[in-house]
């Protein structure tokens, strides 16, 4: 099809590449001639800001990787280097890290439109699966990355998560030895991190997003009515009725929200590099030393969630696993949700108030129990011993377990839940409000 | 064109492709041995986590030494009577008061002290929980409370252990610290990482 209809209008240069290679159909299908609702909103910004950043990382890595050291006697010199010798290497460094923190603000953000939206039930099953996969990538991503600067946190943080594996019942030690190349976090850990973070994960996630973005433009756009555009086509063109092209007027409507994410994205570079501790830890500008651990360690804000996970299921039967566990099914369980979602509509606005008030409850259980992963778990203290039950327990240990609870449930009855919960009628057609 | 007349037979094509793709299968996973090994300890590194040799003649009683074994401190604590009887504690307190946990020490320090002399607790200072290391709080009391007997504190998630390494019970580390294999040469010198075969 695409010779033909390609080949059509184009004259000159671009006539002659047509002949050669579908230029003219590529951009056709994929911007002039996509066709996605016309009511998107603001929630719909954070696919194309989320691109947009990870073109940024790119970008900023390529340049960072010119100056940085791969080696555990030069790393944490040559970060400093960047910061203070290199020129603009502050600035870069500076995009890369910030870059990374909204990274995962933006995924956030996406994940919960979609979330809202039921944008992964049916057809939209594997278009979310690819984006639970790239969820996962990024977060690998993230965590290789941040061995990198071989600071105390750095090499902390990564031997508490590798000690993770450890806990795996039979294989753990050896995998965990397997991952390190050492008996511990060493140069030879720092060698092969950097190889992931720079070449085997982004490869990954090009790969990933690629699929998610063929998934997308083969079922279309989902939107905040959650109703069919395609259902509905104009007879003679075959349009949807409700959809207006991609390109020009949701690159338009984009760059808008691009404008707005790069001031707070520039104001966070030049006033709050490290966001107080929050996406440069203040224990990573001490070097790395294998023999003294800081008092107080805690990961990058966007794991906290799922450490706090960790962190609030007690050791069963003399094992750290069940916590371990806990904590990989707090993310993989994303994947299940389009057969979990037993509702007849996808969008919350037609939902009902029970699903509503479940949605709530999980935002909120994953902001506290995100809260509480920055802090230690003796923050708020102990319950008196004369408290029935909790007496002396961490207070804080007890609210994430409560939480947990409920961000667990939000999943595992969400079959029922979602079936009970009584929903409004859904239009035919898309509204605008 | 010799079978130009015959039928294309299905079932052998069938069951070439399957063959021939079997095969392949073998011999490409095969490949990926070379490259998983690649990321295993290099002769460099376990040349390097090789055993150490310390001479303990210089630990005085009550004190500790730290010294470095496969980059990990490990401690070497000369324990006194005084210190030594504290380990009657109540086993109701401990975690695995019995030491059931086989892998947290060899076989010849499963024993009352966890150790080959009953004097010297040598264990790796690295808290069994999420990897951090404790620092060691010998004297009774102190900023650890009235009931504290001496033992080892783990900054990070506040897990507790005793003059045995071995860990109090509420505490979020599930077992004891690890002795590790170690034999002595003589008197007053400690090999690390090494034991004795017959033992073992």
């Amino acid at each position: 099809m695409s010779k033909k209809d390609s080949s059509q209008n184009s004259t000159g240069l671009i006539g002659w590449i047509d002949e050669r290679f579908p230029l003219s159909s590529f951009i056709k299908n994929h911007l002039t001639g996509y066709y996605a609702p016309k009511n998107f909103n603001f929630w719909y910004l954070f696919g194309a800001l989320a691109l947009f950043v990870f073109v940024m990382q790119i970008l900023t890595g390529i340049f960072l990787t010119m100056h940085y050291k791969p080696d555990a006697l030069q790393a944490f010199a040559s970060v400093e280097y960047i910061m203070r010798d290199v020129s603009f290497g502050w600035l870069i460094r500076y995009m890369h890290s910030t870059g990374s923190s909204l990274f995962f603000v933006v995924i956030y953000l996406h994940m919960f439109k979609s979330l809202m939206y039921g944008s992964y039930q049916k057809p939209r099953e594997l278009l979310w699966i690819f984006g639970v996969a790239i969820f996962l990538a990024l977060m690998a991503e993230a965590f290789f990355g941040y061995l990198l600067p071989w600071g105390q946190m750095s090499y902390w943080g990564a031997q508490v998560i590798v000690n993770l594996f450890t806990t795996i019942p039979f294989i753990g030690p050896d995998l965990a030895q397997w991952v390190r190349g050492d008996y511990l976090i060493s140069d030879a850990t720092l060698n092969r991190f950097f190889a992931f973070h720079v070449i085997a994960l982004p490869l990954a996630l090009a790969g990933l997003i690629f699929t998610h973005l063929i998934a997308l433009h083969e079922v279309g756009s989902n939107n905040p009515d959650g109703v069919e555009i395609k259902d509905y086509k104009d007879k003679k063109t075959g349009i949807p009725l409700d959809g207006i092209p991609f390109h020009p007027y949701y690159t338009v409507k984009d760059l808008v929200g691009l404008t707005i994410f790069l001031i707070v994205f520039a104001a966070i570079i030049f006033f709050a590099p490290t966001m107080g501790g929050y996406f440069l830890e203040a224990n990573n500008f001490v070097p790395a030393n294998p023999l003294v651990t800081p008092s107080h360690i805690a990961p990058v804000w966007y794991f906290t969630p799922f450490y706090s996970i960790l962190r609030a299921v007690p050791p069963i039967l003399n094992s750290q696993f069940p916590g371990v566990a806990a904590m990989g099914l707090s993310v993989v369980i994303f994947a299940f949700v389009p057969w979990l979602d037993k509702s007849p509509v996808r969008s919350i606005r037609y939902k009902g108030i029970l699903y509503k008030k479940w949605l709530a409850a999980f935002v909120v259980s994953f902001i506290i129990l995100g809260y509480l992963g920055t802090v230690p778990s003796t923050i708020w203290g102990q319950f008196p011993s004369v408290t029935p039950f909790l007496g002396g327990s961490d207070i804080a240990l007890v609210i994430a377990r409560i939480f947990t609870i409920i961000y667990f449930l939000f999943f595992i009855l969400m079959p029922i839940y979602s079936k009970k919960s009584i929903t409004n009628p859904v239009p035919t057609r898309v509204t605008m409000r | 064109m010799a079978n130009k007349n015959k039928k294309v037979d299905l079932d052998r094509r069938r069951f070439l492709v399957g063959a021939t793709s079997i095969t392949g299968a073998i011999g490409a996973s095969a490949m990926g041995i070379p490259f998983v090994s690649s990321m295993l300890p290099s002769e460099k590194a376990k040349a390097a986590g090789a055993s150490v040799e310390v001479d303990i003649s210089q630990v005085k009683q009550e004190t500790v030494l730290t010294t470095e074994w496969r980059g990990q401190p490990v401690w070497i604590l000369n324990r006194s009577d005084k210190m030594i009887k504290t380990l009657e504690i109540n086993p109701k307190k401990l975690a695995d008061p019995d030491l059931k946990v086989a892998s947290q020490q060899p076989k010849y320090c499963k024993n009352k002290t966890r150790s080959i002399k009953p004097n010297m607790l040598v264990v790796v200072g690295i808290c069994t929980h999420l990897g951090c290391s404790p620092s060691p709080r010998l004297s009774p009391k102190g900023d650890m409370g009235d009931k504290w007997e001496g033992g080892f504190f783990c900054p990070c998630h506040g897990s507790k252990f005793d003059l045995a390494g071995r860990v109090f019970k509420g505490s979020p580390a599930p077992t004891n610290l690890i002795v590790p294999p170690h034999k002595y040469l003589d008197e007053n010198i400690i090999i690390i990482g090494e034991e004795e075969k017959d033992k073992a």
